[in-house]
Protein backbone atom coordinates (compact mmCIF):
# COMPACT_ATOMS: atom_id res chain seq x y z
CA UNK A 1 0.00 0.00 0.00
CA UNK A 2 2.65 2.08 0.69
CA UNK A 3 4.32 2.09 -2.60
CA UNK A 4 0.67 3.26 -3.77
CA UNK A 5 1.01 6.55 -1.68
CA UNK A 6 4.51 6.87 -3.21
CA UNK A 7 3.45 6.58 -6.73
CA UNK A 8 0.30 9.17 -6.71
CA UNK A 9 0.53 10.82 -10.33
CA UNK A 10 0.40 14.67 -9.62
CA UNK A 11 -2.79 16.30 -9.67
CA UNK A 12 -3.81 17.05 -13.17
CA UNK A 13 -3.67 20.64 -13.81
CA UNK A 14 -6.88 21.58 -14.95
CA UNK A 15 -7.28 21.86 -18.77
CA UNK A 16 -8.58 25.02 -18.89
CA UNK A 17 -4.80 26.91 -17.12
CA UNK A 18 -2.61 24.65 -19.79
CA UNK A 19 -4.44 25.77 -23.09
CA UNK A 20 -5.80 29.31 -22.13
CA UNK A 21 -3.67 30.85 -24.60
CA UNK A 22 -5.98 29.66 -27.46
CA UNK A 23 -9.07 31.69 -26.47
CA UNK A 24 -6.48 34.38 -26.27
CA UNK A 25 -5.38 34.19 -29.42
CA UNK A 26 -8.84 33.58 -31.00
CA UNK A 27 -10.05 36.79 -29.90
CA UNK A 28 -6.90 38.52 -30.74
CA UNK A 29 -6.94 37.27 -34.35
CA UNK A 30 -10.58 38.69 -34.71
CA UNK A 31 -9.79 42.09 -33.22
CA UNK A 32 -6.76 42.69 -35.90
CA UNK A 33 -8.68 41.25 -39.00
CA UNK A 34 -10.53 44.34 -40.08
CA UNK A 35 -6.81 45.39 -40.03
CA UNK A 36 -6.27 43.18 -42.22
CA UNK A 37 -9.05 43.05 -44.03
CA UNK A 38 -8.69 46.98 -45.01
CA UNK A 39 -5.29 46.17 -46.69
CA UNK A 40 -6.42 42.46 -48.37
CA UNK A 41 -8.38 45.20 -50.55
CA UNK A 42 -11.38 42.94 -50.74
CA UNK A 43 -12.54 44.57 -47.68
CA UNK A 44 -16.33 43.89 -47.89
CA UNK A 45 -15.97 40.24 -48.72
CA UNK A 46 -13.20 39.63 -45.65
CA UNK A 47 -15.41 41.48 -42.95
CA UNK A 48 -18.93 39.79 -44.26
CA UNK A 49 -16.97 36.40 -44.42
CA UNK A 50 -15.79 36.91 -40.65
CA UNK A 51 -18.99 38.44 -39.11
CA UNK A 52 -20.54 35.11 -40.43
CA UNK A 53 -17.58 32.64 -38.76
CA UNK A 54 -18.69 35.08 -35.55
CA UNK A 55 -22.24 35.08 -35.47
CA UNK A 56 -22.22 30.92 -36.15
CA UNK A 57 -19.42 30.80 -33.21
CA UNK A 58 -22.01 31.63 -31.36
CA UNK A 59 -24.72 29.37 -32.26
CA UNK A 60 -21.93 26.82 -32.38
CA UNK A 61 -20.72 27.71 -28.72
CA UNK A 62 -24.37 28.01 -27.56
CA UNK A 63 -24.67 23.95 -28.80
CA UNK A 64 -21.32 23.22 -27.06
CA UNK A 65 -23.16 24.19 -23.98
CA UNK A 66 -25.31 21.39 -23.75
CA UNK A 67 -23.75 19.32 -26.27
CA UNK A 68 -20.24 19.42 -24.82
CA UNK A 69 -20.94 19.90 -21.14
CA UNK A 70 -24.40 18.30 -20.95
CA UNK A 71 -24.72 15.39 -23.59
CA UNK A 72 -27.67 16.14 -25.07
CA UNK A 73 -27.17 16.28 -28.74
CA UNK A 74 -29.88 18.76 -30.09
CA UNK A 75 -30.50 18.05 -33.76
CA UNK A 76 -33.03 21.31 -33.83
CA UNK A 77 -30.79 23.83 -32.84
CA UNK A 78 -31.40 25.53 -35.89
CA UNK A 79 -34.76 26.51 -35.05
CA UNK A 80 -33.63 28.96 -32.31
CA UNK A 81 -31.75 31.21 -35.49
CA UNK A 82 -34.51 31.18 -37.35
CA UNK A 83 -36.71 32.60 -34.23
CA UNK A 84 -33.60 35.29 -33.81
CA UNK A 85 -33.72 35.88 -37.20
CA UNK A 86 -37.64 35.89 -37.86
CA UNK A 87 -38.27 37.90 -34.75
CA UNK A 88 -36.19 40.98 -36.17
CA UNK A 89 -37.40 40.46 -39.96
CA UNK A 90 -41.16 40.37 -38.81
CA UNK A 91 -40.78 43.26 -36.24
CA UNK A 92 -38.95 45.41 -38.58
CA UNK A 93 -41.18 44.85 -41.32
CA UNK A 94 -44.00 46.22 -39.10
CA UNK A 95 -41.59 49.46 -38.20
CA UNK A 96 -40.21 47.91 -35.33
CA UNK A 97 -37.01 48.02 -36.47
CA UNK A 98 -34.75 49.07 -33.25
CA UNK A 99 -32.41 46.31 -31.48
CA UNK A 100 -33.44 47.36 -28.17
CA UNK A 101 -37.07 45.91 -28.78
CA UNK A 102 -36.16 43.43 -31.45
CA UNK A 103 -33.31 41.16 -29.58
CA UNK A 104 -35.38 41.15 -26.36
CA UNK A 105 -38.26 39.53 -28.23
CA UNK A 106 -35.86 37.05 -29.93
CA UNK A 107 -34.30 36.21 -26.64
CA UNK A 108 -38.00 35.92 -25.02
CA UNK A 109 -39.33 33.58 -27.52
CA UNK A 110 -35.73 31.58 -28.03
CA UNK A 111 -36.63 30.81 -23.75
CA UNK A 112 -40.09 30.16 -24.89
CA UNK A 113 -39.80 27.99 -27.23
CA UNK A 114 -36.67 25.92 -25.89
CA UNK A 115 -38.78 26.00 -22.37
CA UNK A 116 -41.75 24.00 -23.85
CA UNK A 117 -39.60 21.76 -26.33
CA UNK A 118 -36.54 21.20 -24.02
CA UNK A 119 -39.75 20.07 -21.08
CA UNK A 120 -40.94 17.67 -23.88
CA UNK A 121 -37.54 16.19 -25.42
CA UNK A 122 -35.41 16.15 -21.83
CA UNK A 123 -38.09 13.45 -21.03
CA UNK A 124 -36.36 11.27 -23.46
CA UNK A 125 -32.89 10.11 -24.04
CA UNK A 126 -30.26 9.00 -26.24
CA UNK A 127 -31.54 8.80 -29.94
CA UNK A 128 -34.72 10.13 -29.19
CA UNK A 129 -33.72 13.05 -27.76
CA UNK A 130 -32.05 13.40 -31.19
CA UNK A 131 -35.55 12.83 -32.78
CA UNK A 132 -37.66 14.76 -31.24
CA UNK A 133 -35.46 17.42 -30.94
CA UNK A 134 -34.86 17.32 -34.76
CA UNK A 135 -38.72 17.08 -35.43
CA UNK A 136 -39.22 20.01 -33.24
CA UNK A 137 -36.78 21.92 -35.49
CA UNK A 138 -38.76 20.84 -38.84
CA UNK A 139 -42.10 21.97 -37.40
CA UNK A 140 -40.61 25.30 -37.02
CA UNK A 141 -39.63 25.03 -40.89
CA UNK A 142 -42.76 24.41 -42.04
CA UNK A 143 -44.54 26.95 -40.10
CA UNK A 144 -41.58 30.25 -41.36
CA UNK A 145 -42.49 28.21 -44.92
CA UNK A 146 -46.33 28.89 -44.39
CA UNK A 147 -46.19 32.44 -43.23
CA UNK A 148 -47.04 33.66 -46.29
CA UNK A 149 -46.83 37.49 -45.29
CA UNK A 150 -43.66 36.99 -44.51
CA UNK A 151 -42.29 36.00 -47.56
CA UNK A 152 -42.86 31.98 -46.88
CA UNK A 153 -40.45 29.66 -48.83
CA UNK A 154 -38.83 32.74 -50.45
CA UNK A 155 -38.15 34.66 -46.81
CA UNK A 156 -37.88 38.12 -46.77
CA UNK A 157 -35.89 40.96 -47.40
CA UNK A 158 -34.96 43.21 -44.68
CA UNK A 159 -35.74 46.88 -45.18
CA UNK A 160 -32.31 47.92 -43.55
CA UNK A 161 -30.28 46.60 -40.76
CA UNK A 162 -31.75 46.83 -36.89
CA UNK A 163 -31.20 50.49 -35.57
CA UNK A 164 -29.34 50.62 -32.17
CA UNK A 165 -31.55 52.81 -29.53
CA UNK A 166 -32.66 54.82 -33.00
CA UNK A 167 -29.11 55.44 -34.52
CA UNK A 168 -28.29 53.39 -37.82
CA UNK A 169 -24.86 52.24 -36.46
CA UNK A 170 -25.32 48.77 -37.70
CA UNK A 171 -24.72 50.20 -41.56
CA UNK A 172 -21.42 50.37 -41.62
CA UNK A 173 -19.64 46.85 -41.89
CA UNK A 174 -16.61 47.73 -39.74
CA UNK A 175 -19.06 48.19 -36.25
CA UNK A 176 -21.17 45.27 -37.09
CA UNK A 177 -18.22 43.60 -36.73
CA UNK A 178 -17.45 45.05 -33.96
CA UNK A 179 -20.83 44.97 -32.24
CA UNK A 180 -20.44 40.98 -33.78
CA UNK A 181 -17.42 40.61 -31.62
CA UNK A 182 -18.54 42.21 -28.72
CA UNK A 183 -21.47 39.98 -28.70
CA UNK A 184 -19.05 36.96 -29.12
CA UNK A 185 -16.62 37.92 -26.18
CA UNK A 186 -19.79 38.38 -23.93
CA UNK A 187 -21.28 34.72 -24.82
CA UNK A 188 -18.05 33.30 -24.41
CA UNK A 189 -17.58 35.13 -21.28
CA UNK A 190 -21.19 34.20 -19.84
CA UNK A 191 -20.63 30.75 -20.61
CA UNK A 192 -16.88 30.08 -19.21
CA UNK A 193 -18.36 31.91 -15.99
CA UNK A 194 -21.75 29.42 -16.51
CA UNK A 195 -19.59 26.08 -17.41
CA UNK A 196 -17.57 26.45 -13.67
CA UNK A 197 -19.98 27.80 -11.31
CA UNK A 198 -22.57 25.37 -9.06
CA UNK A 199 -25.00 24.98 -12.23
CA UNK A 200 -21.94 24.08 -14.27
CA UNK A 201 -20.36 22.06 -12.43
CA UNK A 202 -24.16 20.13 -11.90
CA UNK A 203 -24.62 19.91 -15.38
CA UNK A 204 -21.30 18.38 -16.11
CA UNK A 205 -21.30 15.69 -13.60
CA UNK A 206 -25.12 15.06 -14.85
CA UNK A 207 -23.43 14.72 -18.55
CA UNK A 208 -20.70 12.01 -16.39
CA UNK A 209 -23.15 9.80 -14.61
CA UNK A 210 -26.54 10.98 -14.37
CA UNK A 211 -27.23 8.15 -11.78
CA UNK A 212 -24.84 9.31 -9.06
CA UNK A 213 -26.34 12.90 -9.73
CA UNK A 214 -29.41 11.41 -8.33
CA UNK A 215 -28.02 9.57 -5.98
CA UNK A 216 -26.75 12.82 -4.17
CA UNK A 217 -29.97 14.47 -4.36
CA UNK A 218 -30.13 16.33 -8.02
CA UNK A 219 -32.67 16.19 -10.09
CA UNK A 220 -30.56 16.25 -13.38
CA UNK A 221 -33.96 17.63 -15.60
CA UNK A 222 -34.22 21.18 -14.31
CA UNK A 223 -30.72 21.59 -14.62
CA UNK A 224 -30.86 20.50 -18.15
CA UNK A 225 -33.54 22.56 -18.82
CA UNK A 226 -32.34 25.51 -17.96
CA UNK A 227 -29.11 24.84 -19.95
CA UNK A 228 -31.09 24.22 -22.69
CA UNK A 229 -32.72 27.52 -22.42
CA UNK A 230 -29.41 29.48 -22.16
CA UNK A 231 -28.34 27.16 -24.89
CA UNK A 232 -31.31 28.46 -27.01
CA UNK A 233 -31.34 32.33 -26.01
CA UNK A 234 -27.62 31.95 -26.96
CA UNK A 235 -28.52 30.70 -30.59
CA UNK A 236 -31.62 33.46 -30.66
CA UNK A 237 -29.15 36.29 -30.44
CA UNK A 238 -26.99 35.02 -33.22
CA UNK A 239 -29.77 34.45 -35.62
CA UNK A 240 -30.87 37.59 -35.03
CA UNK A 241 -27.29 38.91 -35.85
CA UNK A 242 -27.30 36.70 -38.82
CA UNK A 243 -30.36 38.12 -40.21
CA UNK A 244 -28.98 41.64 -39.87
CA UNK A 245 -25.52 40.10 -41.71
CA UNK A 246 -27.39 38.96 -44.51
CA UNK A 247 -29.85 41.79 -44.16
CA UNK A 248 -32.38 38.49 -44.94
CA UNK A 249 -34.47 35.99 -43.88
CA UNK A 250 -35.58 32.57 -44.65
CA UNK A 251 -36.71 29.81 -43.79
CA UNK A 252 -33.10 28.38 -45.05
CA UNK A 253 -32.02 29.42 -41.67
CA UNK A 254 -33.69 26.48 -39.68
CA UNK A 255 -33.41 23.68 -41.99
CA UNK A 256 -32.25 20.32 -40.91
CA UNK A 257 -29.09 20.38 -42.89
CA UNK A 258 -28.32 23.66 -41.02
CA UNK A 259 -28.82 21.95 -37.41
CA UNK A 260 -26.80 19.10 -38.37
CA UNK A 261 -23.56 21.56 -39.72
CA UNK A 262 -23.76 23.66 -35.55
CA UNK A 263 -23.34 19.68 -34.63
CA UNK A 264 -20.55 19.22 -36.83
CA UNK A 265 -18.76 22.70 -35.83
CA UNK A 266 -18.88 21.80 -32.05
CA UNK A 267 -17.62 17.92 -32.79
CA UNK A 268 -15.10 19.32 -36.00
CA UNK A 269 -13.64 22.26 -32.84
CA UNK A 270 -14.04 19.30 -29.89
CA UNK A 271 -16.60 19.26 -27.68
CA UNK A 272 -16.47 20.87 -24.60
CA UNK A 273 -14.32 24.09 -24.47
CA UNK A 274 -16.51 26.84 -26.07
CA UNK A 275 -13.42 28.10 -27.68
CA UNK A 276 -13.25 24.62 -29.71
CA UNK A 277 -16.90 25.53 -30.93
CA UNK A 278 -15.78 29.23 -32.34
CA UNK A 279 -12.38 27.51 -33.88
CA UNK A 280 -14.90 24.63 -35.61
CA UNK A 281 -17.37 26.74 -36.94
CA UNK A 282 -14.20 29.27 -38.52
CA UNK A 283 -12.75 25.59 -39.88
CA UNK A 284 -16.18 24.80 -41.15
CA UNK A 285 -17.30 27.86 -43.07
CA UNK A 286 -13.52 28.80 -44.05
CA UNK A 287 -13.46 25.39 -45.79
CA UNK A 288 -16.78 25.86 -46.90
CA UNK A 289 -15.54 29.03 -48.70
CA UNK A 290 -11.96 28.24 -49.78
CA UNK A 291 -12.33 24.43 -50.56
CA UNK A 292 -12.67 24.59 -54.40
CA UNK A 293 -9.80 27.29 -54.83
CA UNK A 294 -7.74 24.78 -52.21
CA UNK A 295 -8.62 21.76 -54.55
CA UNK A 296 -8.26 23.48 -58.13
CA UNK A 297 -4.63 24.64 -56.53
CA UNK A 298 -3.60 21.40 -55.06
CA UNK A 299 -4.84 19.17 -57.84
CA UNK A 300 -2.21 21.44 -60.09
CA UNK A 301 -0.88 17.95 -61.41
CA UNK A 302 -4.03 16.78 -63.10
CA UNK A 303 -5.44 18.18 -66.70
CA UNK A 304 -7.84 20.97 -66.30
CA UNK A 305 -10.61 19.65 -66.83
CA UNK A 306 -10.10 17.15 -63.98
CA UNK A 307 -9.19 20.16 -61.97
CA UNK A 308 -12.33 22.48 -62.74
CA UNK A 309 -14.61 18.85 -62.26
CA UNK A 310 -12.90 18.94 -58.49
CA UNK A 311 -13.29 22.44 -57.88
CA UNK A 312 -17.77 22.25 -59.28
CA UNK A 313 -17.96 19.13 -57.18
CA UNK A 314 -15.80 20.33 -53.67
CA UNK A 315 -18.79 18.98 -51.89
CA UNK A 316 -17.57 15.18 -52.59
CA UNK A 317 -14.53 16.16 -50.90
CA UNK A 318 -16.29 18.18 -48.30
CA UNK A 319 -18.21 15.54 -46.95
CA UNK A 320 -15.53 12.67 -46.12
CA UNK A 321 -13.16 15.22 -45.58
CA UNK A 322 -15.11 16.27 -42.43
CA UNK A 323 -15.56 12.28 -40.90
CA UNK A 324 -11.93 12.07 -41.55
CA UNK A 325 -11.37 14.70 -39.35
CA UNK A 326 -13.96 13.16 -36.78
CA UNK A 327 -12.51 9.59 -37.18
CA UNK A 328 -9.54 10.54 -36.78
CA UNK A 329 -9.09 13.81 -34.73
CA UNK A 330 -10.42 12.66 -31.12
CA UNK A 331 -11.43 15.64 -29.80
CA UNK A 332 -11.41 17.96 -32.71
CA UNK A 333 -8.82 21.16 -33.48
CA UNK A 334 -8.62 21.63 -29.93
CA UNK A 335 -7.50 17.64 -29.02
CA UNK A 336 -4.99 18.51 -31.63
CA UNK A 337 -3.90 21.75 -30.05
CA UNK A 338 -3.81 19.84 -27.03
CA UNK A 339 -2.23 16.81 -27.43
CA UNK A 340 1.32 17.66 -28.45
CA UNK A 341 1.66 19.66 -24.77
CA UNK A 342 0.94 16.12 -23.26
CA UNK A 343 4.52 15.16 -23.34
CA UNK B 1 -37.86 -0.91 20.64
CA UNK B 2 -37.66 2.25 19.47
CA UNK B 3 -40.10 3.61 16.32
CA UNK B 4 -38.35 2.24 13.49
CA UNK B 5 -36.03 4.45 10.71
CA UNK B 6 -36.97 2.32 7.87
CA UNK B 7 -39.57 0.07 7.51
CA UNK B 8 -40.14 -2.26 4.88
CA UNK B 9 -43.66 -3.68 3.68
CA UNK B 10 -44.08 -6.75 1.65
CA UNK B 11 -42.16 -5.35 -0.80
CA UNK B 12 -42.11 -6.95 -3.84
CA UNK B 13 -40.08 -6.65 -7.53
CA UNK B 14 -40.48 -9.45 -9.86
CA UNK B 15 -38.62 -9.46 -13.71
CA UNK B 16 -40.81 -11.47 -15.96
CA UNK B 17 -41.76 -14.50 -13.59
CA UNK B 18 -38.64 -14.24 -11.68
CA UNK B 19 -39.23 -13.15 -8.64
CA UNK B 20 -36.11 -11.26 -6.76
CA UNK B 21 -38.12 -9.62 -3.94
CA UNK B 22 -40.41 -11.53 -2.49
CA UNK B 23 -42.65 -10.15 -0.09
CA UNK B 24 -39.95 -8.25 2.05
CA UNK B 25 -40.65 -6.90 5.40
CA UNK B 26 -38.24 -5.51 7.66
CA UNK B 27 -37.51 -3.43 10.42
CA UNK B 28 -34.11 -0.97 10.72
CA UNK B 29 -34.16 0.51 14.20
CA UNK B 30 -32.34 4.24 14.81
CA UNK B 31 -28.53 3.87 15.31
CA UNK B 32 -28.52 0.09 14.70
CA UNK B 33 -25.99 -0.83 11.83
CA UNK B 34 -28.72 -3.72 10.39
CA UNK B 35 -26.55 -6.10 7.65
CA UNK B 36 -28.18 -7.83 4.85
CA UNK B 37 -26.38 -11.32 4.12
CA UNK B 38 -27.25 -13.98 1.57
CA UNK B 39 -25.70 -15.75 -1.13
CA UNK B 40 -25.35 -14.08 -4.79
CA UNK B 41 -28.31 -13.22 -6.73
CA UNK B 42 -30.50 -13.47 -3.34
CA UNK B 43 -31.86 -10.16 -4.28
CA UNK B 44 -29.98 -7.74 -2.05
CA UNK B 45 -28.66 -5.22 -4.79
CA UNK B 46 -32.28 -5.10 -6.01
CA UNK B 47 -33.57 -4.50 -2.34
CA UNK B 48 -31.36 -1.71 -2.05
CA UNK B 49 -32.18 -0.10 -5.55
CA UNK B 50 -36.07 -0.34 -4.32
CA UNK B 51 -35.12 1.30 -0.95
CA UNK B 52 -33.35 4.14 -2.55
CA UNK B 53 -36.05 4.97 -5.03
CA UNK B 54 -33.70 4.05 -8.06
CA UNK B 55 -36.05 0.92 -8.98
CA UNK B 56 -39.48 1.18 -8.50
CA UNK B 57 -41.29 -2.07 -6.19
CA UNK B 58 -43.92 -3.40 -7.96
CA UNK B 59 -46.28 -3.74 -4.09
CA UNK B 60 -45.66 -2.98 -0.54
CA UNK B 61 -44.61 0.42 0.90
CA UNK B 62 -41.46 1.74 2.37
CA UNK B 63 -41.46 4.20 5.24
CA UNK B 64 -38.98 6.21 6.35
CA UNK B 65 -38.74 8.04 9.58
CA UNK B 66 -42.51 7.11 10.03
CA UNK B 67 -43.61 8.56 6.12
CA UNK B 68 -44.47 6.47 3.20
CA UNK B 69 -41.58 7.41 0.53
CA UNK B 70 -42.99 4.47 -1.76
CA UNK B 71 -42.98 6.85 -4.52
CA UNK B 72 -40.89 9.69 -4.52
CA UNK B 73 -37.60 9.60 -6.79
CA UNK B 74 -34.41 8.67 -5.51
CA UNK B 75 -33.29 12.73 -5.35
CA UNK B 76 -35.97 13.38 -2.79
CA UNK B 77 -35.34 10.36 -0.70
CA UNK B 78 -31.58 11.56 -0.67
CA UNK B 79 -33.31 14.90 0.77
CA UNK B 80 -35.01 13.42 3.40
CA UNK B 81 -31.48 11.58 4.38
CA UNK B 82 -31.17 8.09 3.16
CA UNK B 83 -28.33 7.69 1.18
CA UNK B 84 -26.57 4.98 -0.38
CA UNK B 85 -23.33 3.67 -2.04
CA UNK B 86 -23.04 1.46 -5.42
CA UNK B 87 -21.97 -1.96 -5.51
CA UNK B 88 -20.78 -0.96 -8.90
CA UNK B 89 -18.67 1.74 -8.37
CA UNK B 90 -20.62 4.91 -9.75
CA UNK B 91 -18.48 7.91 -9.48
CA UNK B 92 -17.56 11.04 -11.49
CA UNK B 93 -14.75 9.51 -13.06
CA UNK B 94 -12.82 13.11 -14.79
CA UNK B 95 -13.92 15.03 -11.52
CA UNK B 96 -11.33 15.25 -8.35
CA UNK B 97 -11.85 12.92 -5.77
CA UNK B 98 -12.74 16.36 -3.96
CA UNK B 99 -15.03 17.46 -6.14
CA UNK B 100 -17.09 14.62 -6.18
CA UNK B 101 -17.69 14.96 -2.51
CA UNK B 102 -18.04 18.61 -3.02
CA UNK B 103 -20.75 18.38 -5.57
CA UNK B 104 -23.21 16.16 -2.39
CA UNK B 105 -22.25 19.09 0.13
CA UNK B 106 -24.00 21.58 -2.99
CA UNK B 107 -26.42 19.10 -3.03
CA UNK B 108 -27.58 19.69 0.05
CA UNK B 109 -26.50 23.17 0.67
CA UNK B 110 -29.74 24.35 -1.75
CA UNK B 111 -28.57 26.33 -4.45
CA UNK B 112 -27.23 24.73 -7.52
CA UNK B 113 -28.91 27.48 -9.96
CA UNK B 114 -26.04 30.10 -9.73
CA UNK B 115 -24.55 30.59 -13.09
CA UNK B 116 -21.73 32.39 -11.39
CA UNK B 117 -18.76 32.04 -9.36
CA UNK B 118 -16.34 29.71 -9.65
CA UNK B 119 -18.43 26.29 -7.94
CA UNK B 120 -14.51 24.37 -7.62
CA UNK B 121 -13.16 27.15 -5.23
CA UNK B 122 -16.06 27.57 -2.85
CA UNK B 123 -14.47 27.43 0.88
CA UNK B 124 -17.64 26.34 1.95
CA UNK B 125 -18.18 23.64 -0.04
CA UNK B 126 -14.69 22.24 0.11
CA UNK B 127 -13.79 22.29 3.59
CA UNK B 128 -16.93 19.73 4.24
CA UNK B 129 -16.11 17.59 1.61
CA UNK B 130 -12.20 17.54 2.65
CA UNK B 131 -13.74 16.75 6.42
CA UNK B 132 -15.81 13.92 5.03
CA UNK B 133 -12.46 12.74 2.81
CA UNK B 134 -10.41 12.83 5.78
CA UNK B 135 -13.35 10.74 7.60
CA UNK B 136 -12.41 7.40 4.92
CA UNK B 137 -9.03 8.21 5.02
CA UNK B 138 -8.62 9.64 1.65
CA UNK B 139 -7.55 13.31 2.27
CA UNK B 140 -4.29 12.85 0.77
CA UNK B 141 -5.78 11.74 -2.36
CA UNK B 142 -8.30 14.58 -2.84
CA UNK B 143 -6.97 16.32 -5.72
CA UNK B 144 -6.44 13.01 -8.00
CA UNK B 145 -8.68 12.75 -10.66
CA UNK B 146 -11.21 9.82 -9.38
CA UNK B 147 -10.67 7.58 -12.24
CA UNK B 148 -7.33 7.40 -11.30
CA UNK B 149 -7.73 6.42 -7.99
CA UNK B 150 -7.25 2.74 -7.12
CA UNK B 151 -10.22 0.53 -7.10
CA UNK B 152 -10.01 0.44 -2.97
CA UNK B 153 -9.97 4.05 -3.40
CA UNK B 154 -12.74 4.42 -5.32
CA UNK B 155 -14.92 2.23 -2.90
CA UNK B 156 -14.21 4.76 0.15
CA UNK B 157 -14.64 7.50 -2.30
CA UNK B 158 -18.04 6.54 -2.96
CA UNK B 159 -18.45 6.19 1.39
CA UNK B 160 -17.04 9.62 1.74
CA UNK B 161 -19.97 10.84 -1.36
CA UNK B 162 -22.31 9.42 0.73
CA UNK B 163 -21.24 10.56 4.01
CA UNK B 164 -21.33 14.31 2.42
CA UNK B 165 -25.12 13.89 1.81
CA UNK B 166 -25.78 14.12 5.45
CA UNK B 167 -27.91 10.64 5.62
CA UNK B 168 -30.09 9.99 8.65
CA UNK B 169 -29.74 6.27 6.95
CA UNK B 170 -26.45 5.09 5.21
CA UNK B 171 -27.36 1.61 2.39
CA UNK B 172 -23.82 0.52 1.85
CA UNK B 173 -24.09 -2.35 -1.21
CA UNK B 174 -20.38 -4.13 -0.49
CA UNK B 175 -18.74 -1.64 0.55
CA UNK B 176 -15.49 -3.97 0.54
CA UNK B 177 -16.14 -5.75 -3.01
CA UNK B 178 -12.62 -6.27 -4.41
CA UNK B 179 -10.72 -3.76 -1.98
CA UNK B 180 -7.25 -5.39 -0.77
CA UNK B 181 -6.57 -6.26 2.92
CA UNK B 182 -5.33 -3.35 4.18
CA UNK B 183 -7.92 -1.28 2.57
CA UNK B 184 -10.73 -3.28 3.70
CA UNK B 185 -9.65 -3.14 7.53
CA UNK B 186 -9.43 0.47 6.72
CA UNK B 187 -13.43 1.05 5.58
CA UNK B 188 -14.23 -1.12 8.37
CA UNK B 189 -12.51 0.87 10.85
CA UNK B 190 -14.23 4.19 9.17
CA UNK B 191 -17.46 2.07 9.39
CA UNK B 192 -16.89 1.52 13.05
CA UNK B 193 -16.31 4.72 13.69
CA UNK B 194 -19.83 5.96 11.90
CA UNK B 195 -21.42 3.12 13.79
CA UNK B 196 -24.27 4.55 16.39
CA UNK B 197 -23.88 8.45 15.05
CA UNK B 198 -25.67 7.13 11.79
CA UNK B 199 -28.15 4.41 11.14
CA UNK B 200 -26.50 1.73 8.55
CA UNK B 201 -27.76 -0.34 6.36
CA UNK B 202 -24.76 -2.93 5.58
CA UNK B 203 -24.48 -5.10 2.64
CA UNK B 204 -21.52 -7.40 2.84
CA UNK B 205 -19.84 -10.98 1.75
CA UNK B 206 -17.07 -10.68 4.22
CA UNK B 207 -18.70 -12.35 6.58
CA UNK B 208 -15.42 -11.76 9.24
CA UNK B 209 -16.92 -7.83 8.81
CA UNK B 210 -20.45 -8.68 9.04
CA UNK B 211 -19.71 -9.90 12.25
CA UNK B 212 -17.69 -7.83 13.84
CA UNK B 213 -19.87 -4.80 12.65
CA UNK B 214 -23.04 -5.64 12.81
CA UNK B 215 -26.01 -5.24 15.55
CA UNK B 216 -28.43 -7.37 13.71
CA UNK B 217 -28.21 -9.89 10.47
CA UNK B 218 -30.88 -10.25 8.09
CA UNK B 219 -30.57 -13.22 5.82
CA UNK B 220 -31.61 -12.39 2.32
CA UNK B 221 -32.31 -15.80 0.54
CA UNK B 222 -33.90 -16.12 -3.12
CA UNK B 223 -35.31 -12.95 -2.29
CA UNK B 224 -37.15 -13.53 0.68
CA UNK B 225 -36.28 -12.99 4.31
CA UNK B 226 -34.85 -16.00 6.20
CA UNK B 227 -34.40 -14.49 9.84
CA UNK B 228 -33.05 -11.39 11.23
CA UNK B 229 -31.19 -11.68 14.58
CA UNK B 230 -28.19 -10.55 16.32
CA UNK B 231 -25.22 -11.88 14.95
CA UNK B 232 -24.34 -14.55 17.83
CA UNK B 233 -27.72 -16.18 16.71
CA UNK B 234 -27.92 -15.72 13.31
CA UNK B 235 -24.92 -18.01 13.47
CA UNK B 236 -26.26 -20.97 15.03
CA UNK B 237 -29.40 -20.64 12.81
CA UNK B 238 -30.53 -23.69 11.48
CA UNK B 239 -32.05 -22.39 8.54
CA UNK B 240 -29.15 -19.68 8.02
CA UNK B 241 -26.63 -23.16 8.09
CA UNK B 242 -28.65 -24.76 5.61
CA UNK B 243 -29.43 -21.94 3.02
CA UNK B 244 -25.38 -21.04 3.26
CA UNK B 245 -23.73 -25.41 3.18
CA UNK B 246 -21.81 -25.51 0.39
CA UNK B 247 -22.11 -21.51 0.03
CA UNK B 248 -19.80 -19.49 2.17
CA UNK B 249 -18.36 -20.22 5.34
CA UNK B 250 -20.68 -18.94 8.38
CA UNK B 251 -17.90 -17.87 10.80
N1 LIG C 1 -32.75 -5.93 -14.71
C1 LIG C 1 -32.88 -7.24 -14.41
N2 LIG C 1 -33.58 -8.04 -15.23
C2 LIG C 1 -33.73 -9.36 -14.95
N3 LIG C 1 -33.19 -9.96 -13.88
C3 LIG C 1 -32.47 -9.20 -13.02
C4 LIG C 1 -32.28 -7.81 -13.25
N4 LIG C 1 -31.52 -7.33 -12.25
C5 LIG C 1 -31.26 -8.35 -11.45
N5 LIG C 1 -31.82 -9.49 -11.89
C6 LIG C 1 -31.77 -10.80 -11.26
O1 LIG C 1 -32.23 -10.66 -9.95
C7 LIG C 1 -31.53 -11.51 -9.07
C8 LIG C 1 -31.01 -10.72 -7.89
O2 LIG C 1 -30.00 -9.84 -8.33
P1 LIG C 1 -29.24 -8.90 -7.31
O3 LIG C 1 -28.23 -8.13 -8.08
O4 LIG C 1 -30.22 -8.13 -6.52
O5 LIG C 1 -28.53 -9.95 -6.36
P2 LIG C 1 -27.48 -9.72 -5.21
O6 LIG C 1 -28.01 -10.38 -4.01
O7 LIG C 1 -27.11 -8.29 -5.08
O8 LIG C 1 -26.24 -10.54 -5.75
P3 LIG C 1 -24.67 -10.28 -5.52
O9 LIG C 1 -24.35 -10.85 -4.20
O10 LIG C 1 -24.06 -11.07 -6.63
O11 LIG C 1 -24.43 -8.83 -5.64
C9 LIG C 1 -30.45 -12.18 -9.89
O12 LIG C 1 -30.90 -13.47 -10.22
C10 LIG C 1 -30.36 -11.32 -11.12
O13 LIG C 1 -29.98 -12.09 -12.22
MG1 LIG D 1 -25.45 -7.18 -5.30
Amino acid sequence: MTELVQTEPSPAPSLGTRVEIVPIFLFAAFAAAPLLATVSGAEGYVLSLLTRVMIFGIAAMALDLILGYGALVSFGHAAFLGLGGYAVGILASHGIDDALVQVPVALAASALFALVTGAISLRTKGVYFIMITLAFGQMLYFLATSLAAYGGDDGMTLPSRSLVAGFSVLKSDFTFYWICLLCLLGTYAFSRAVVASRFGRVLRGTRDNATRMEAIGFRPFRFQLTAYVISGMMTGLAGCLLANQAEFVSPAFMTWQRSGELIFMVVLGGLGSLHGAIIGAAAFLLLEEFLPEILHAASFFLSDEVRDHLAENWKMVFGPLLILVVLFARGGIMGLLRRPRHG
Amino acid sequence: MAEPLLELRNLRKAYGALVVTDNVSLSVTPGELHAVIGPNGAGKTTLIHQISGMLPSDTGSILFGGEDITSLPMPQRVRRGLARSFQITSILPGFSALENVALAVQARSGSSFRLFGKAAQEKNLNDPAMECLSQVGLAARAHVPAGLLSHGEKRQLELAIGLATEPKLLLLDEPLAGTGHEESLRVVETLRRLKGRLTIVLIEHDMEAVFALADRVSVLVYGRVLATDTPGRIRENPDVRAAYLGEEELV
